[in-house]
């Protein structure tokens, strides 16, 4: 098997030809940080999404069919469809120059302006909190793919408090989403004391409990009493408006959840950094035994810490109906907890670098929707950007691999260039 | 050499814990049969329960008072957990605890079915269809676990599987292509968590995660783009033919549903005896299952412990690939987004409720196609029992499983450690 | 590689067939780096036909390294195997296999849920073909029995792994090797869990195996051993050959070959001044983690002042023993008791927090977090009280200036408080472990092997500390399966056999005698053999 004799263990000394100037600058930078494998990862995500959009379009696709008569045309076309895309999917996250123009003329408010920005920071609030809480379970040892489950469990506790209770303004927002804590850390908490007690592993638990919990929702929205009155369809009745997150309206639909994002995640920051909890989940997450011995319940600190990352999870499902969606519906979760794990995968679980890996998130979805509308390609294609950034950041190695085979074989080409 | 050795000191005595694994188990079946003979017993309408030996309401049937029926199975279920508790016959509490389960399922049969039929060809014939896909889904991830690679991909080889399946079978206007594509399609899965899980020593479960995501992404993707827009030329493949065998067809029950089908149900049940006697009985699954308890041991004595394992994820991608051809060559006509929904997972619950083995993966994926089924059937009858409840029990039991509620489920010892050769 | 592809065409063991004369063995310069390190430094040996080779050196001086190339699990640097002057590249085992070579680990290479025959079997299956290889069990069960037989090894073929003592896994090995029909055995370490009985067989087996015209590489660190059974010695220090010995040379000579300095193994300390009971155990019965009863009924006392130190053979109940103490193992049944109050049942960290202080058997797996610096090892169970915090933060100003303080005073060689301890040298994170143990007022002091792997500077330092502790006032419970250990630091010795204290003798008793009661075999039946 030749995948043996390439280990990153077996490390051969470099032959010294190789020491061209793209070498050494690749080898210096990749030494410097991690900020350089995050956008290499990204541009290579990038790079493999042009090429899904290409082969995937017909009419391009025929006119590679005469590629050799006429490359021209099939390059054009390809570059044109690829550079829509792309350019519709920044204006989508960021924001249109030509709306900024019309602005600044009078012809459109600054609502429409800022629209793309509150689309993002919309769909990155949920985010920020499912990807905590998958990093912070991650720092303790445990992968909690339960995320997932947990925010649908947050959606249901915080959506069925925002619309039973009718308290007033303020407590019944601050009461809701309480409950879709509650309702994330029991979800979370299962795990944890399965793990603790039995020892089963929370990967195939949560698993389990997200399905569970999936399965629980679409009944649930359906029973009298949730259901909205003269609604046939799995809709629940509307949270009451003074249990929903406050939001400037109109068209931007960011809402208070952000807010709340900034201060979660500077929470979870002191908390791993400072806390004594934090020392225990670190010290449980490097080495248990090492935790155990020195007088640190590991059991304890599982289930804290499921319970802790739950409930993180769960204020990201109370988010989302809190703040967007109003309402139950069985797919009213989306795939907030799936994503929450690319988040933190893509943060390398520490708590700043998860907040801006959800933004990134925030700024692709928003982004998909608009190449969905104006350029006609499937939303789907930022799933898979997604999943291929995450991808090529596990795996460091491989994106070196890549690029070291470009820089070498950019290198032959200039040599042969001299020569000739 | 001396013989006087204190070696034949007996232990110093210890009180045994009561609660011994048998114990717990009874006193639950205990409480089941109770519950079933109770609860059941009363809820159940005062009419008979019939059983047909058909596909319909025709033909010869099993029946009886639905009440009666109920009571019986349960006292049944609590006789069961209490010769468990009694201590009695130890070495088949195994045995009695599937009684246990089989008596409370009745009890519960009886309930639901009073007043009404339920037609066992049909019923059997469900099951297997819809416990098909699990079982070669669990397989595949019994071919990654017993060599060390935790496969939790099995999600997006089906949806990969399905979807090259229908792609390249409605292009070449051949089931067979769309059969191989669809192999081809879970390897590609496959190879990429090998390549990243082996090689590049990524977190097993972390890679499949994001597998089944991109996954998704990528076929939700060209779904879109390709087979909604234009249906006719890239998503109408051609179905999976039913052969019959004739003379075991016309075997009641069992020759409709096993000698009247589809060529997945034969390769399916080929592939639990061929897995079974491969990892037991040959050298490649003596290997196998080396590699993935004591991959140093391997190593030791010769054996290529990642070319193993990159042997065995990639069959398993193949394996589950097929099983991804079910949903579009079998079962429906088409593909659509997401059309897999979890079923991988439930195969991955079958791999784990079944021990990792591939005779317990094989009867936990019928056991969850058959709770499939019943919730098709009791939403037919209009049961108030929710469906939902019904399709939460593969996770719920896998739950229980896992928990060491019904004995510890351990796996390969080396299961999800990348080799590193130091 | 087209050479390699041949000998793995070849079924191993059908190489015999061409070599007629028995196995010459050289190495020729073989140097093995990792990083900066020079795990091997230019090692050139020779292995003639029928002897006992051994090969001398303390823990991490880079015996094993050594021996894993020549059996193919790693690749030299630089340097020749060369077979019957025949200059070989192993590129696998299996290819120091097919060239008749065979290797007994020092942590056994056998997959506990398979039989015996299994494993002897693996990498070497006997088949009736087919495409995967259909098992023909009963021939693999048979070479078993013959091989067993041919080399008056008794090992059960049908027996699973795991439920065999070590010693009988240990024949396994060696059958394993011996059906391979190799000419040349390397065994490392193979005494380190043998009693010394078992040590004893072990050997005998050694010498009938060179004389049926195998030769044996034999890795050690144990002198007696080597003095008894080898026919030629090298040691080994840091890489580097620095000396052989004939079997004739002293045994101080050979240490001081081995460690590099003439040393003394005695520990400098005065006499104990034994105060009142602080620690008494009582009938204490534990179970290991398959449930099988390890400790049996242990009754033991440590008084303040003085060192109460347990010897046995490692797995007789010991590491059992003090995790029930320290509450990280259930008692089935007993009683510990510290100054009278019984530890039985509480937390780790309340028995922690009530004036013991611990140093786990396993340092890199029980004592320290690798990933964290040596600043948060130093206060790895005191980082929820005063002075470094309370249950609900940590005062990072107080962690820093106990670090700098305790690196000062224990000498811990390290750039600074923020390194992470797994950068640092065995010695050195053993000195963090006991820094950390010995940094609060202590009323006992339990240490599992305290220098297990540590360098021999360090040893010296960690046992004065300890005898420091002990002149303090603090009753010091010592577990160690050195003998020598326990000898220099104890006051009294308790010998551990089966869970069961059979003896407590004084440190002035020979050395055979404790040696003896080390294998189960009391004093006075002991006498009446003589």
């Amino acid at each position: 098997m030749t995948a043996e004799t390439q280990t990153p263990a077996v490390k051969k000394p470099e032959p010294a030809g190789d020491d061209s100037f793209m070498n050494v600058f690749l080898r210096n930078l990749w030494s410097a940080n991690n900020v350089l494998l995050t956008a290499l990862s990204v541009v290579l995500a990038v790079v493999i999404g042009a090429v899904l959009i290409v082969v995937s379009d017909a009419e391009v696709l025929a006119k590679f069919g005469y590629f050799t008569a006429r490359p021209s045309d099939a390059l054009s076309s390809s570059w044109e469809l690829i550079s829509t895309a792309y350019s519709e999917l920044l204006m989508g996250a960021f924001g249109d120059p030509a709306v900024f123009q019309a602005w600044f003329a009078g012809t459109a408010t600054w609502q429409q302006a800022f629209t793309p920005l509150s689309e993002t920071l919309t769909y990155a609030a949920p985010l920020v909190f499912t990807g905590l809480s998958v990093a912070l379970a991650f720092r303790g040892g445990l992968f909690n793919i339960g995320a997932q489950g947990q925010a649908v469990l947050g959606c249901i506790v915080a959506g069925v408090a925002g619309f039973s209770f009718g308290l007033p303004i303020v407590l019944n927002l601050a009461v809701a989403l309480v409950a879709g804590v509650i309702g994330g850390a029991l979800w979370g908490f299962i795990p944890g004391l399965l793990k603790a007690r039995t020892g089963a592993h929370e990967v195939i638990t949560t698993i389990m409990l997200n399905y569970t919990s999936a399965l629980f929702l679409s009944w649930l929205v359906i029973q009298k009493g949730v259901q909205a009155e003269g609604r046939s369809d799995a809709i629940s009745k509307t949270v009451a408006e003074s249990a929903q997150l406050p939001s400037p309206g109109g068209v931007l639909r960011v809402h208070l959840g952000i807010i709340l994002a900034v201060l979660v995640t500077a929470g979870v920051a002191w908390l791993l950094k400072r806390s004594a909890f934090g020392f225990e989940i670190r010290a449980v997450g490097a080495n248990p035994h090492a935790a155990r011995t020195a007088g640190i319940s590991v059991a304890r600190t599982y289930v804290l810490l499921m319970a802790v990352a739950g409930g993180l999870a769960g204020l990201g499902g109370a988010t989302q109906v809190l703040g967007t969606a109003h309402a139950l519906t069985p797919a009213v979760a989306g795939n907030i907890g799936f994503d929450g794990l690319l988040v933190a995968l893509l943060g390398r679980n520490r708590p700043w670098s998860t907040f801006f890996a959800a933004l990134l998130f925030g700024a692709l979805r928003a982004g998909g929707n608009r190449i969905q509308s104006f350029a006609g390609i499937s939303l789907e294609l930022v799933t898979v950007l997604q999943a291929l950034i995450v991808i090529f950041i596990a795996a460091p190695a491989l994106v070196k691999a890549i690029f070291r085979l470009r820089a070498a074989r950019s290198t032959g080409l200039g040599a042969s260039l001299a020569k000739g | 050499m001396s013989t006087a050795t204190v070696e034949d000191l007996t232990e110093v005595a210890a009180p045994e814990p009561f609660w011994s694994r048998p114990r717990k188990l009874g006193t639950a079946l205990i409480l089941l049969g109770v519950v079933a003979a109770g609860v059941f017993g009363s809820l159940a309408p005062g009419e008979d329960a019939r059983f047909t030996l058909s596909e319909n309401a025709e033909g010869a049937a099993l029946s009886i008072h639905g009440p009666f029926g109920a009571v019986l199975f349960g006292v049944l279920t609590v006789i069961a957990g209490g010769v468990m508790v009694a201590g009695l016959l130890k070495r088949r509490s195994n045995l009695l605890l599937v009684l246990g389960i089989l008596t409370f399922v009745l009890s519960f049969l009886c309930w639901q079915v009073a007043g009404h039929f339920m037609p066992l060809v049909d019923t059997t014939e469900g099951t297997l269809q819809l416990a098909l896909p699990l079982i070669l889904g669990a397989l595949a991830g019994v071919l990654g676990e017993r060599s060390g690679v935790v496969n939790v991909a099995i999600e997006g080889q089906f949806l990969m599987g399905a979807f090259a399946g229908a792609l390249v079978g409605t292009m070449a206007t051949s089931v067979w292509a769309g059969l191989i594509s669809a192999a081809v399609g879970g390897v590609l899965i496959a190879g990429i968590l090998a390549v990243l899980s082996i090689r590049y020593l990524v977190d097993q479960t972390v890679v499949g995660m994001v597998l089944n995501l991109f996954a998704l992404g990528i076929t939700g993707f060209l779904y879109e783009r390709l087979m909604q827009p234009d249906a006719q030329t890239y998503n109408q493949p051609p179905q999976l033919p039913e052969w019959r065998i004739p003379g075991l067809a016309d075997i009641p029950v069992v020759g409709p549903v096993l000698f009247e089908a589809n060529l997945l149900v034969w390769l399916a049940l080929g592939l639990v005896l061929a897995i079974h006697f491969g990892l037991t009985r040959t050298r490649w699954g003596l290997r196998t299952r080396a590699v993935g308890e004591h991959p140093t041991a391997a190593d030791t004595v010769g054996i290529r412990v990642r070319g193993l394992r990159y042997l065995n994820v990639l069959l398993g991608g193949v394996v589950a690939g097929i099983g991804g051809a079910y949903f579009t060559l079998v079962a429906t006509g088409s593909f659509t987004k997401n059309m897999t929904a979890g079923a991988g997972f439930i195969a991955l619950a079958a791999l784990i409720f079944g021990r990792f083995t591939p005779f317990g993966a094989f009867g936990a994926a019928l056991f969850f196609g058959f709770a499939q089924k019943l919730a098709f059937f009791l939403s037919a009858i209009e049961s108030p029992l929710p469906s939902q409840f019904l399709n939460m029990l593969p996770y719920l039991a896998t739950l229980v499983a896992v928990a060491g509620l019904v004995g510890r489920v351990r796996g390969p010892a080396a299961s999800g450690q990348p080799y590193i050769k130091s | 590689m087209a050479e390699r592809r041949l000998a793995l065409q070849r079924p191993p063991g059908s190489i015999t067939e061409l070599r007629e004369i028995p196995l010459k063995l050289e190495l020729r310069g073989i140097t093995k780096r990792f990083g900066d390190l020079v795990a091997n430094d230019h090692i050139d040996i020779t292995v003639e036909p029928g002897e006992v080779h051994a090969l001398l050196g303390e823990n991490g001086a880079g015996k094993s390294t050594l021996m894993n190339q020549l059996y193919g699990l790693l690749q030299p640097d630089e340097g020749q195997i060369v077979v019957n002057g025949e200059p070989l590249v192993f590129k696998s085992p299996r290819d120091a296999i097919s060239a008749g070579i065979g290797m007994v680990h020092q942590h056994f290479m056998l997959v506990p849920v398979f039989t015996v025959a299994e494993n002897i079997a693996l990498g070497a299956e006997e088949t009736r073909g087919g495409p995967l290889g259909w098992l023909d069990r009963r021939r693999s069960r048979r070479d078993v029995i013959d091989t067993s037989k041919k080399y008056g090894l008794p090992v059960d073929p049908d027996a699973l792994i795991e439920d065999l003592p070590v010693g009988a896994q240990q024949r396994v090995e060696i059958v394993k090797a011996l059906t391979r029909e190799v000419d040349l055995l390397i065994l490392d370490e193979p005494t380190a869990v043998l009693t010394p009985q078992e040590t004893e067989e072990l050997l005998t087996v050694m010498r009938s195996l060179t004389d049926m015209g195998k030769s044996i590489v034999f890795i050690t660190h144990k002198l007696k051993e080597v003095k008894a059974i080898a026919d030629r010695i090298t040691v080994v220090r840091r890489g580097k050959i620095v000396g052989t010995a004939s079997p004739d040379t002293s045994e101080d000579e050979l240490a001081a070959l081995m460690v590099g300095r003439a040393v003394s193994l005695e520990v400098q300390k005065g006499p104990a001044e034994p105060g009142d009971p602080i620690l008494k155990i009582d009938g204490l019965v534990v179970d290991d983690d398959r449930g099988v009863r390890a400790v049996d009924g242990v009754d033991l006392e440590a008084r303040a002042g003085e060192v109460l130190g347990i010897a046995g053979v490692q797995g007789n109940g010991q590491t059992e023993l003090v995790e029930a103490v320290m509450g990280l193992r259930a008692a089935r049944a007993g009683a510990v008791r510290l100054d009278g109050a019984d530890l039985v049942g509480l937390s780790t960290k309340k028995i922690l927090g009530s004036g013991v202080g611990y140093v786990p058997e396993d340092r890199s797996h029980d004592g320290v977090v690798k990933e964290f610096s040596v600043a948060e090892n130093l206060i790895l169970d005191m980082y929820d009280r005063a002075p470094f915090g309370n249950p609900i933060r940590i005062d990072g100003s107080k962690v820093g200036s106990n670090a700098t303080e305790r690196i000062e005073q224990f000498d811990i060689r390290c750039q600074s408080p923020a390194t992470p301890v797994g950068t640092l040298s065995g010695g050195n994170q053993q000195k963090v472990v006991v820094a950390r143990e010995m940094s609060r007022p202590l009323r006992l002091f339990i240490a599992s092997q305290p220098t297990r792997g540590v360098d021999v500077g360090s040893i010296e330092f960690i046992h004065n500390r300890i005898i420091h502790e002990r002149d303090q006032g603090t009753a010091v419970l010592v577990v160690s399966s050195e003998l020598d250990e326990v000898v220099g630091l104890a006051d009294r010795i308790a010998v551990m056999y089966r869970g069961r204290i059979l003896a407590i003798v004084s440190p002035d008793t020979p050395r055979e005698e404790i040696g003896l009661l080390m294998a189960g075999i009391t004093g006075a039946t002991a006498e009446g053999e003589k």
